[in-house]
């Protein structure tokens, strides 16, 4: 299967600290993979240059065509084919449910008024929301927030979706939930990278797993590799995280 | 002390404090609107990457903030004249009052925009918005919301400013009770009537400013509470 994300010896610093050092993998369409590390790995910084809200200092970033380590890449082209949900979800809280869908589909690709609540409505669907259409962001719990910045990203029909720590700021109950979307998202054909901690869903749900540590990809393998780390470092972190 | 109240000798003259108060009020209109124009574009002047223009944005705001209000109207007024720009009187007045609020305004749009989180702009950038629909949208909308109370009692307190351009005599409502409690001789009376007429307009203002502030922020009027 072709890669539609492909990173060759990512190297980005904030000052003078290197945060990634050399960093190279591909994705394949339909791919679900699952970036874990200890924080100040590397892992939401890489994740962060796949949309390009960071960039990179050197090396070669290839996403759906776009060559991002290029200049002049046309950000707003590439933003369509790769959505991206955050650990805080971000949801603009003056809009209702339905305008926080419809912002970026009524904006950039046009959609006119009268199509927008039928997609919001549809992309609700697939977060199992669709009875909060209505509500105001502050009306939702976290779970069903993120489940939300989940769908806004869904209405643009992303080619890759990018998930940041997605359930770092929920508790086990709300975890839960968004977890079961993104699977359901995942078996349903999404190519998808998701910056995690959970264990399990990296070692259920996705078919690679990478193991960022200093800034590099230090292991990767099927989600079973975690049961049986090769390098003493993923050994390490995952007997601390259990 | 002993005064014997006479408003019936100012009868005569409530179409002349009518003219004075509308006078007011046009006046406060136009130095809103134009004013909040200035004070938005101003607001993203000063948080833009162009220094030139944040500091040319920010060195407005403070000299409008710390000079007198009548040392303004003077300069544009008596001053430009001298430079051999001599404005009407009401176009005088208008734009000193465009020009002290506009600095006002920006600084409160400025302290509204400073409260979208970073994620929020992210989150949009990562949706594929261009900046234009990031300010408007994403920026500008909940900022105004968030400050609209400030927003609207500095507009109200404009209102009531307005009365210092009565000092080049401009004919709005403390002008014209100038003239009248002159030509009267029953100041106390006079000076009443138009602090009466002024707190009416400013309560009329604020729930003017509530029904717009309803109209125009669904989430305020459907939860009422603040963003």
């Amino acid at each position: 299967m072709s890669a539609v994300v492909k990173l060759h010896d990512i190297h980005k610093s904030f000052g003078s600290v290197e945060v990634l050092k050399g960093v190279s993998f591909e994705i394949a369409k339909g791919e679900v993979v699952a970036i874990i590390g200890r924080s100040g790995s590397g892992k939401s910084t890489a994740l962060r240059c796949i949309n390009r809200l960071e960039t990179i200092q050197s090396g070669t970033l290839e996403v759906c065509g776009h060559r991002i380590d290029n200049e002049a890449v046309d950000l707003r082209a590439l933003r369509q084919d790769v959505g991206m949900v955050f650990q805080s979800y971000n949801l603009f809280p003056h809009l209702t449910v339905e305008e926080n869908i419809t912002l970026a589909p009524r904006r950039v690709k046009k959609l006119a008024n009268r199509d927008a609540r039928a997609l919001a409505l549809e992309s609700l669907q697939r977060v199992g929301l669709a009875e909060k259409i209505d509500a105001y962001p502050e009306q939702l719990s976290g779970g069903q927030q993120q489940r939300v910045a989940i769908a806004r990203s869904l209405a643009m029909q992303p080619k890759v979706m990018l998930f940041d720590e997605v359930t770092s700021a929920l508790d086990p109950q709300l975890t839960g939930e968004v977890l079961r979307v993104m699977e359901t998202l995942a078996r349903g054909g999404m190519t998808m990278v998701v910056v995690t901690h959970e264990m399990a869903f990296a070692r259920r749900v996705a078919n690679r797993v990478i193991f960022m540590h200093q800034g590099k990809v230090w292991e990767t393998g099927p989600g079973d590799m975690l049961a049986d780390p090769k390098t003493p470092e993923l050994r390490d972190f995952i007997s601390n995280g259990l | 002390m002993k005064y014997n109240f006479d408003f019936a000798s100012l009868q005569e003259y409530w179409p002349e404090f009518l003219r004075g108060a509308l006078m007011t009020l046009e006046m406060t209109v136009i130095a809103c609107v134009f004013g909040l124009v200035i004070g938005v574009l101003c607001a993203i002047g000063r948080r833009g990457k162009r220094k030139w223009l944040a500091t040319l944005c920010g060195a407005y705001v403070e000299i409008v903030r710390n000079t007198p209000y009548l040392i303004q109207i003077f300069f544009i007024f008596f001053g430009l004249a001298s430079a051999g720009l001599k404005l009407p009187i009401f176009a005088a007045a208008v734009l000193t009052m465009v020009f002290n609020v506009g600095a006002y305004t920006a600084e409160i749009v400025r302290a509204g925009m400073d409260t979208i989180h970073p994620g929020q702009i992210e989150a949009a950038e990562a949706l594929g918005l261009s900046t234009p629909q990031i300010y408007w949208d994403v920026i500008l909308r909940p900022s105004l919301e968030r400050v609209y109370p400030s927003l609207s009692g500095q507009f109200v307190l404009m209102m009531l400013s307005s009365s210092v351009t009565s000092q080049i005599s401009a004919e709005e409502l403390t002008g014209v009770a100038n003239s009248v409690q002159s030509e009267s001789f029953r100041s106390f009376e006079t000076f009443i009537v138009v602090a009466v007429l002024y707190f009416g307009m400013a309560m009329m203002l604020k729930f003017a400013f509530h029904l717009f502030g309803q109209a125009i922020f669904p989430r305020r009027r459907r939860l009422g509470t603040p963003l």
